[in-house]
């Protein structure tokens, strides 16, 4: 075995294989920036639930000079598809600033060229599209037409750094010492059933919504048929993708708050809704009429980011770890206590979601309050 | 002045672990912070099998299995956050956390104790077959899944807070104990789906559960667990200065399996 294979099949010599990925969320509900470094120590301590096949970070707030530009951060496996990838992105856009991404020699493997665009979108555009709309075409052409271009960060204001390596090797890697933001959501990936390559980390990107999970969506197949539909298509071999572009549709294009999408993402079980009293399970019969087909079944827990919100989801019946925690204006998502403890060794308040209840921190907002509150009272 | 003892496991450390270790009046003291979970465990393993008396471990943050494979009656006293799998296979020591504890305490736990003044997360005492696990707050989901017991050996969980769904899953043996202390007046343990396919053991609540798996019904406790309850109550009261006939005051009730064998008819032809 040569040393890149021997790297790939066992890239430490492991002689045991560790068990589940590890999420991590740290947001400052007043929207002031900080820098990588709690995350990237809460992730490392956590270090042992992935195994180097994949680490990611999605952050927000870290482009104020460029903010009202979309971001593109886009990965090319070849030269060609770059070539192509900047027409798609010229006939689109009007590219106000391009670069090679800054990246350094870390611990990782056989890393992309990765390139970072500031788009804005055209005046005229076809069929009065949205600029939103604009951006979602562009990026599932270039996904799909190019073959070797991946998009995997596209929103405003934020972005997403990942790839195939522990957590604090791409963040290593990426110099994510030189980024500020006001809200860090973190993976380290230990990949089961789907291919651990650079597309495939976490976290999963579409527009400023992010998606890092741990677990299995074992109806991802009924729910990427759904999302076709609505003209999103599928492109980086992992279940966590359809979720990011669910939380697209449900919550940027459809408007529904979160408390709905819960319902629909961790759907109350039957004998749940009939128990519920009658208006109630009207509601949430309908709500799994409905949206049947976007019901994720299997074990996850996520953290979701989009601009001003981070969101904590189990599923419904608690088959993976996430726990929460706040210290003064920080709000803390994570896998294990220990890693949240490390960077907060005192909190103000602890406490573990139930399956299906979302934890949720807004900017400003009172609302996290309200809901652990509400939580701690049942 | 160093005892022989002494001598004898430092020779047996790792010269960077060392640096982490002191010994004041026979207690090991460690330094955890930084340290992996393989270099702490092998030096519990050192310490248990040379016959060290106490060991506290300050600053831990996660270290996974500590006080995994120990066989001695060793004491741990563990300060800060230890990591998911806290005393697998464990068989004799005696733990004491001061903190919380994460998923998947007491895995397969042989002989011993543990004793958290905290929270624990998920799936306590998985597959249990042994020892005693003494938690003063709340528990995660599906506590005691697969405990087990084998004629003299016979596992003991009491948590003195309330649980998450799924207490007691595919029990089938051991006893389970869930005081609800902090429930105000009126208030069920707000778990769900509590014994679904046990098929042995016994889960005593004081109080009233949300739901419950079909397997399973509830009924009143007899004098034979009274004894129990009294004993387990009386040693949970002691660990954690609780009053012992104000916990008693509320009525226990006890939940068991209908049947030893409750999918015998979906699995077996």
């Amino acid at each position: 075995m040569n040393e890149l294979d021997r790297k790939l099949v066992n890239p430490f010599n492991n002689d045991k294989d560790f068990a589940g990925c590890a999420i991590f969320g740290m947001m400052d509900l007043e929207g002031k920036r900080f820098g990588s470094k709690d995350p990237v120590k809460a992730m490392a301590n956590m270090h042992d639930r992935s195994n180097g096949l994949g680490g990611g970070f999605a952050v927000y707030g870290i482009y104020p000079a460029f903010k009202d530009y979309y971001a593109f951060h886009v990965m090319y496996l070849s030269r060609d598809a770059k070539d192509k990838t900047d027409r798609i992105l010229a006939s689109c856009f009007n590219i106000i600033y391009d670069e090679e991404m800054q990246t350094k020699p870390a611990n990782v493997i056989d890393p992309p060229l990765m390139w970072r665009y500031f788009v804005q979108a055209k005046k005229r555009r076809p069929e009065n599209l949205t600029e939103d709309e604009c951006v979602i075409q562009a990026v599932m052409r270039i996904n799909t037409e190019t073959g070797k271009a991946f998009v995997f960060s596209s929103g405003k204001d934020m972005g997403v750094f990942k790839g195939v390596g522990f957590p604090e090797d791409i963040a290593d890697y990426f110099c994510l010492e030189d980024y500020q933001g006001y809200l860090w959501s973190c993976h380290g990936r230990f990949p089961t059933n789907t291919p651990g390559w650079w597309g495939g980390a976490h976290p999963f990107n579409v527009l400023d919504w992010t998606v890092v999970h741990n677990g299995e969506l074992s109806s991802y197949g009924i729910n990427r048929r759904y999302l076709e539909m609505y003209g999103y298509k599928c492109t980086l071999q992992t279940d966590t993708e359809v979720l990011a572009y669910a939380f697209d549709l449900l919550m940027r294009r459809q408007r529904l708050p979160i408390e709905v999408v819960a319902q629909i993402l961790a759907a109350p079980f039957w004998s749940d809704i009939d128990s519920s009293d009658p208006k109630r399970s009207y509601t949430l019969r309908a709500i799994r009429q409905t949206y049947g087909s976007l019901l994720m079944n299997g074990p996850f827990s996520v953290v979701v980011a989009h601009h001003g919100e981070m969101i904590g989801l189990t599923d419904r019946i608690k088959l993976r770890p996430m726990i929460a925690g706040t210290r003064g204006d920080l709000l803390y998502l994570s896998s294990e206590e220990a890693a949240m403890r490390l960077v907060s060794p005192k909190l103000d308040r602890l406490w573990t979601p139930r399956g299906g209840e979302p934890v949720i921190g807004r900017v400003g907002g009172k609302k996290l309050v309200e809901v652990a509150a509400k939580m701690e009272a049942q | 002045m160093m005892g022989a003892q002494e001598k004898k496991v430092m020779a047996e450390i790792d010269p960077k672990v060392l640096s982490h270790v002191t010994v004041v009046n026979n207690v090991w003291k460690v330094d955890a912070q930084d340290l992996y979970y393989r270099e702490l465990n092998t030096l519990l393993r050192a310490l248990d099998r040379n016959g060290a008396e106490k060991v506290e471990l300050h600053s831990v943050f996660g270290q996974r299995y500590i006080g995994t494979d120990l066989k001695t009656n060793l004491n741990i006293d563990i300060f800060g956050t230890p990591g998911n799998d806290l005393a697998a296979f464990m068989n004799g020591p005696r733990i004491t956390v001061h903190g919380n504890t994460q998923d998947c305490i007491a895995n397969t736990m042989n002989e011993g104790k543990i004793v958290v003044h905290g929270r624990a997360g998920d799936i306590a005492g998985y597959g249990m077959r042994g020892g005693k696990v003494f938690i003063r707050d709340d528990i995660g989901a599906r506590a005691g899944i697969h405990m087990k017991e084998y004629m003299d050996k016979k596992p003991y969980l009491v948590v003195g807070g309330t649980s998450m769904d799924f207490l007691g899953e595919y029990m089938a043996g051991g006893v389970l104990m869930v005081l609800g202390l902090n429930l105000k007046e009126g208030e069920k343990h707000r778990a769900r789906f509590v014994g679904t396919g046990m098929h042995a053991g016994v889960i005593y609540v004081r109080g009233d559960v949300t739901h419950m798996g079909k397997e399973v019904k509830m009924v009143d406790v007899d004098k034979g667990d009274s004894i129990v309850i009294e004993g387990l109550v009386r040693e949970f009261c002691g660990y954690f200065k609780a009053d012992f006939d104000k916990v008693m005051s509320k009525k226990f009730m006890k939940i068991v399996p209908y049947s030893s064998r409750p999918y015998g008819r979906i699995y077996a032809y």
